[in-house]
């Protein structure tokens, strides 16, 4: 019996949820957002979700892309303004699953102030953070976290600011659920999106994803491999560990795990709470 | 929609009051916005009786997320506004731009105050027309209304959410302080009274819809999310299914059509009031509290023997080039009272084409116009 | 009690490998190589050197950025 086959486009198991005539994607050899983007719709198909009421709101980037590839109501906002255009959304109709998918840059720089508001808030979306530590798109300039020492087109003698610790700073604002893992952590990252997209509140998976056009090859890690290498031997698994040790460091250790899952009040309340 | 809640009958309302009362017969049932003097009641108002007829409101952090809160709310099912300020204006012509690429039905308020920058927070100007024409980058048609009175606000934001879902496109309120903090009579009439435009839903399944096929005058229809279109759309330009479309002809294609989908569809936009044209000599050609303080300035020039006519622009963008056109014929000259160092007045002397003078009345703000300066320049104009 | 995995079929779609060569890092059974083939736009695309080794565990497809490799066991694909 022939066990390998060359399968024809629109055999794939996510096939259903892809808008295929656009792919392959536009992503890079080696970047992780393909894997991310994988295991989400492997989440979202796990948790069997309603999937005319999931939506997805992206913002600019190479990890903004991700809303035009999926088979949803998708869409691709501006930079930095996913959160408040999917809280709007989450206002408008409760009922749906709104899932924000955005980039280190996207969510942390431009978007911070409304990444810490809409954590305050609690706002029950589930939050995709990709850290590739760098703003690909735009050709490898320094981000909010790249670490300290990283090279990048605006940094080239190595980072001299201090990164954001991205868990650190949404747990502070107010999340009901943070969890970190990397790329080579497929079948973990896969059971924190489900938790995550069934939590009620503000729920943030950060996943640590390679970028190998820029911000490998310019930290000695030109190749995808390279990096994803890395995750797997660097990583060390912490479950609630405290949040103020999560800072990552140039070819540092990874800490990853679930950090904070808590029960608490999220907005919008559901309805009957107040008197409604 | 729920009707409970709704007022109807006569009222002594502020015109920020008369605005979020429009905006609620009109059927909003979102408001996401920031406080900024002197759109702050609107946004006070709105986070009183939104929760009374079944809406949300929401403060947001800043007018940058105001504005992708809107259009967010918008693209989920409801009528959604916001108010602001200059300053603020500012910060939202980045998402306005991202509404009028999405083709965002939505309704912004901008309460113009003196600028440019912090100006003067509590005092008035009209510096911002031209802005809301152009202020978002790129090429891009838009309508813009000038209310001229508490009344004219509720109604005229009424216009504007009916107009922004028939166009598919953020319309704009261009009024300003001294009307936003007056107090008039406003008469709210009954719901069954009021005429709303609804959204123009798709009329074909979910698998055959594509976001962006335009219907003969040129607007598509509109799915929201959670109803099984399962639609991708983007800023970037696009083409018909909404997928990003990186060549110049996609590109030619989305632009025309978002700039004529207004420009071809101006008769049914543009609202002016006109007297005494027909007989005029002079023509003050204003909007919003300018052209009330030139009413006074006209009665004394008639009383004076002077024919001069009024022209008032309801509808500032579209700008009515056809109907100046016409008038600049027959005219010496129009006067053109603002408060700014001339905006509207630019518009008045490129529409005249020549064939009439344009005498501007500035007033840099802080204040409406004396209406000796208006007079002045109505008699100039005679000469 | 030990159960032998019924045999489990390895699917690529060659024509969206991009050459990463993920899938043959983490395949636990080590049986993944980049060949000496290449699609159309010129990457190296994936084989299989032992297909009975395959344990159906599906890592190459969940590790595969490209949505190119999945896995057909008795139960379903993965």
């Amino acid at each position: 019996m022939k066990t390998t086959t060359i399968a024809p486009i629109g055999t794939h198991p996510l096939d259903e949820y892809l808008r295929t005539d656009r792919l392959p994607h536009i992503w890079c050899p080696g970047c992780g957002l393909g894997i991310i983007l994988g295991t989400l719709l492997r989440a979202i198909k796990k948790s069997r979700l309603d999937i005319d009421k999931t939506t997805m709101v992206s913002g600019i980037g190479c990890t903004g892309r991700a809303a035009g590839y999926v088979k949803l109501d998708s869409f691709h906002v501006t930079h930095g303004r996913a959160l408040p255009f999917a809280t709007g959304l989450k206002l408008a109709n409760p009922n749906l699953k709104v899932v924000a998918f955005s980039g280190d840059g996207d969510l942390a720089a431009i978007g911070g102030n409304h990444l810490i508001h809409t954590a305050r808030r609690n706002v029950d979306m589930t939050v995709i953070c990709v850290n590739n530590f760098i703003y690909g798109m735009t050709g490898g300039q320094l981000g909010p976290t790249t670490p300290e020492m990283g090279r990048t087109t605006t940094s080239r003698k190595g980072n001299t600011e201090k990164p954001f610790n991205i868990p650190y700073l949404v747990g502070a604002a107010g999340a009901s659920y943070i969890a970190r893992w990397t790329t080579a952590h497929v079948r973990q990252m896969e059971r924190a999106f489900i938790e995550a997209l069934q939590k009620k509140g503000f729920s943030l998976v950060e996943i640590i994803s390679p970028c190998p056009t820029y911000y490998g090859r310019m930290n000695e890690q030109a190749a995808g491999l390279d990096q994803m290498r890395y995750y797997r031997y660097n990583s060390v698994v912490k479950h609630y560990a405290n949040l103020a040790e999560l800072d990552i460091s140039l070819n540092g250790q990874i800490i990853v795990g679930k950090f904070i899952d808590v029960d608490k009040p999220y907005f919008p309340a559901p309805k009957g709470e107040n008197g409604k | 929609m729920s009707s409970e809640g709704q007022i109807s009958g006569e009222f002594f309302l502020s015109g920020d009051e008369a605005c979020a009362e429009g905006a609620l017969a009109a059927g909003c049932r979102f408001f996401a916005g920031y406080p900024i003097t002197p759109a702050t009641e609107i946004a006070e108002r709105m986070s009183d009786r939104l929760p009374e007829v079944g809406g949300t409101y929401i403060q947001m952090e800043d007018e940058l997320a105001s504005m992708a809160a809107v259009l967010g709310a918008s693209w989920g099912g409801l009528k959604a506004m916001t108010a602001t300020s200059g300053p603020g204006f500012s910060l939202m012509m980045e998402n306005i731009g991202l509404g009028l690429m999405l083709e965002t039905p939505c309704v912004v308020v901008d309460m113009q105050r003196a600028g440019p920058s912090t100006g003067l927070p509590t005092m008035t100007g009209q510096g911002d027309m031209m802005q809301a024409r152009w202020g978002s980058h790129g090429p891009y048609g838009i309508i813009a209304l000038s209310p001229a009175s508490p009344q004219e606000l509720f109604d005229l934001t009424i216009k504007a959410f009916n107009l922004s879902e028939k166009y598919r496109l953020p319309v704009l309120v261009m009024s300003e302080e001294s009307i936003g903090h007056m107090y008039e009579k406003v008469t709210i009439p009954v719901r069954e009274k009021i005429k709303i435009t609804p959204r123009r839903k798709p009329n074909v399944p979910p698998q055959e819809y594509l976001p962006y096929v335009p219907d003969d005058d040129l607007v598509p229809s509109m799915a929201i999310a959670g109803e099984g279109y399962r639609f991708h759309v983007t800023g970037l330009t696009h083409d018909e299914h909404g997928y990003p479309t990186m060549t110049a002809e996609a590109q030619d294609k989305l632009v025309r059509r978002l700039v004529d989908k207004i420009e071809k569809n101006r008769k049914a936009i543009i609202e002016v009031e006109e007297d005494g044209i027909k007989d005029a000599d002079v023509v003050v050609c204003s909007y919003g509290i300018s052209a009330r303080v030139a009413t006074v300035a006209i009665q004394r020039a008639r009383a004076m023997g002077i024919q001069v006519g009024m022209l008032r622009l309801i509808t500032v963008w579209p700008f009515p080039i056809e109907r100046v056109r016409e008038i600049a014929k027959n005219i010496k000259a129009f006067v053109v009272p603002e408060i700014n160092y001339g905006q509207m007045a630019l518009e008045v002397e490129r529409a005249a084409a020549g064939m009439a003078k344009t005498i501007l009345v500035p007033h840099m703000g802080g204040a409406v116009h004396d209406p000796e300066t208006i007079l002045d320049a109505i008699k100039q104009a005679t000469k | 009690m030990t159960t032998r995995a019924k045999q489990s079929q390895i699917h690529i779609i060659d024509e969206r490998c991009k050459g990463c060569a993920f899938c043959v890092e983490f395949c636990p059974q080590h049986i993944l190589y980049q060949a000496n083939e290449a699609n159309a736009k010129g990457y190296q695309v994936v084989r299989v050197t032992e297909p009975e080794k395959c344990t159906g565990c599906g890592m190459c497809s969940r590790v595969c950025p490209e949505f190119a490799i999945y896995v057909e066991t008795p139960n379903g694909k993965q």
